[in-house]
């Protein structure tokens, strides 16, 4: 379980030094553009591009102009009210809202519980107990969701947390054996002398971790909040089955409205699509250096 | 937060009677512990117990019973388990599942690699095109399958229609043989930049050195990758069939957004299936199927586990 036994394996000096070894292989031939491969690339990058070039011509578009045709060409007078309309319709404000509770909640949750209990557990390793839940929380990952799926829908709301609050319950305790093992790799790499030396100025246990731990754990934090990100703005299933109260339903189930089999406003519903996926694709173009180092080191553990 | 740590700090003069060094030791030394360590662990842990690991017992508990969902309930043994296995819908549903998450899983792959290496060669705008390329990752499933639903049953007939390609001229999401392929369209473009991260880790832990000894064997770049790459990353392949095969198994939000498991049950999943059983009245039968698809799952991981073992290489 530690973090790269994997490639130490088939290549054993090669993880040290990929900056250097990139500039050597680029010096000895120069950087020759592969324009073939290139233009292949590009062509195969339209297969994401076109889809949503198309979200966006929709939702641009007034429902006589979605009528006819193939839905591809870019509206000629711009429709701007689907906005208004989509907004009014869904009750985005609300729905928003909804959706940005459970996303800083869990992630907040998330870091917090995960790294805590890493650092307990990475710290006191040789004892029974601390390794007995380690592997306790792993088993978590053998567990299909839908297996637990109907007894918790049941439990959340004889609790009556049948609302977001519980849905930031289970993203937590959900993703918490995936975090944890990311976060105890990360624990074990940080020198305990560190550790002593806050101890000898008479810190506790919990000053040390808030002072000392927790700052060194910043890129793993970052690979978790982003993971906890993604995962709890995008995630349906869990509000869908477990928030009872429409109005405090999460941007993604929201769009089931206009999946009705005989009220489909198409020019509505892809205005709509655009402002529930918005906010993700601007903040990871934004910032698509640190999301990739990020799902990079959570995705090769 | 506060309490708790004033009251590990209330501990500390009780402690200070013994040598000054004792708690600093008390990280590795047995026998002595900071119970400040319980406390960040025992809460999470009866959290745990309590949300995930109490309703898959009572999961287990009400497949012995002809629970309905509401009202009273006795057991019946085994029975809800043997009248599955006598289920032409539930095996419907396992087969669409399996065969579905091993052809996703084969497609997957293939696209995610073939993506990774061009990422890793010397192409032109490369920060630009990755960008693009894992686009689909940070979008929810559920919505992007509402736009491709639309692009199945309206645009793609109109183009097949206009270009005179009969066979596609209705949609797709209403052939009860092919719908499956639009799921599998959709998952492997939501799915294929989570495996080329995997496979573009592993193509930068390649050592150029073996390349460029294979450049003076004279090998050309498909037998490079055949005899070099390919064995070089096989970790990663390992890495991405286990997590994308376990994944799969239980799609269930790009099936909702396509077909919603139709038409007739043709793209029902084994996921879909149980959670009906939460409106359908069949509380406890589902609740059977659930374990049952637990075991298949858990069977599925042991075995990946061991062929990985054998293989040398851990996780």
């Amino acid at each position: 379980m530690t973090a790269f036994p994997l490639t130490a394996r088939r290549a054993s000096h090669a993880p040290d030094r990929p900056a250097l070894r990139r500039k050597i292989r680029s010096g000895r031939e120069g950087y020759k553009v592969n324009w073939w491969l290139t233009g292949l690339m590009l062509v195969a990058s339209l297969t994401v591009l076109l889809p949503l070039y198309f979200t966006v011509a929709m939702a641009l578009k007034s429902p006589d102009q979605i009528g006819t045709g193939t839905g591809l060409a870019w509206p000629s007078p711009v429709n701007w009210e689907n906005f208004g309309a989509a907004y009014v319709a869904t009750d985005f404000p609300r729905a928003f809202m909804s959706t940005a509770f459970v996303t800083v909640f869990s992630v907040l949750g998330s870091l917090a519980c995960s790294s805590l209990v890493a650092y307990a557990i990475a710290r006191n390793w040789n004892r029974r107990f601390f390794r007995g839940s380690f592997v306790y929380l792993l088993s978590a990952m053998f567990i299909p969701f839908p297996v637990i799926i109907l007894p918790l829908i049941k439990q959340t709301a004889l609790l009556g947390l049948d609302n977001p609050g519980g849905v930031v319950f289970l993203h937590v305790l959900g993703g918490i054996s995936f975090n944890t093992l990311l976060y105890i790799a990360f624990v074990r790499s940080i020198p305990v002398e560190l550790e002593e030396s806050a101890r000898l100025d008479g810190a506790t246990t919990w000053q040390v971790f808030r002072r000392i731990i927790f700052p060194l754990l910043a890129p793993m934090n970052a690979t978790v909040g982003i993971f906890a990100f993604l995962g709890s703005w995008n995630d349906f299933l869990l509000p869908q089955m477990m928030i009872a109260d429409p109005a405090l339903q999460t941007l993604p189930v929201v769009q089931m409205l206009f999946q009705g089999e005989f009220n489909t406003n198409y020019s509505l519903a892809f205005a709509s699509y655009l402002m529930a996926m918005a906010p993700t694709l601007v903040v990871y173009i934004l910032a698509q250096r640190w999301v990739l180092s990020g799902v990079m080191r959570g995705a090769v553990k | 937060m506060t309490t708790t740590s004033e009251t590990a700090r209330a501990a500390q003069p009780a402690a200070s009677t013994v040598p000054p060094k004792a708690p600093l030791r008390s990280v590795r030394a047995k026998g002595r512990i900071d119970p400040a360590y319980y406390w960040m662990v025992v809460p999470v842990l009866a959290l745990f117990a309590f949300f995930i690991t109490l309703p898959a017992l009572v999961g287990v508990f009400f497949s012995l019973t002809n629970y309905a969902g509401y009202g009273d309930w006795k057991f019946i043994g085994l029975s809800n388990y043997v009248n599955i296995f006598k289920d032409p819908a539930i095996l419907q549903s396992y087969i669409f599942t399996f065969v579905f998450a091993l052809t996703t899983t084969v497609v997957v792959n293939i696209v995610a690699l073939a993506i990774a290496l061009g990422l890793n060669a010397k192409i032109k705008w490369r920060t630009g095109i990755r960008t693009v390329f894992f686009i689909p990752m940070v979008l929810s499933a559920l919505v992007v399958s509402f736009v491709f639903n639309y692009l199945f049953s309206n645009t793609l007939p109109v183009l097949a229609d206009r270009f005179g390609v009969t066979p596609l001229a209705t949609s797709i999401l209403a052939n009860e043989n092919y719908a499956w392929l639009a799921i599998v369209l959709v998952t492997v473009w939501q799915a294929a930049p989570g495996a080329t991260i995997i496979y573009l880790a592993g193509l930068q832990s390649v050592p150029s050195e073996v390349y460029e000894a294979a450049d003076l064997d004279g090998a050309g770049s498909f037998r490079q990758f055949r005899s070099l790459t390919l064995p070089l990353i096989l970790g990663y392949l390992v890495i991405n069939v286990i997590l994308g095969f376990k994944g799969f198994l239980g799609t269930y939000e790009i099936i909702v957004g396509l077909t919603g498991g139709g038409p007739g049950m043709a793209t029902q999943s084994v996921a879909m299936r149980i959670f009906s059983g939460f409106t359908g009245g069949d509380y406890s039968y589902q609740m059977a199927n659930a374990v049952i698809y637990f075991l298949i799952t858990l069977l599925i991981s042991v075995i990946q586990l061991r062929l990985i073992q054998r293989r040398g290489v851990s996780l």
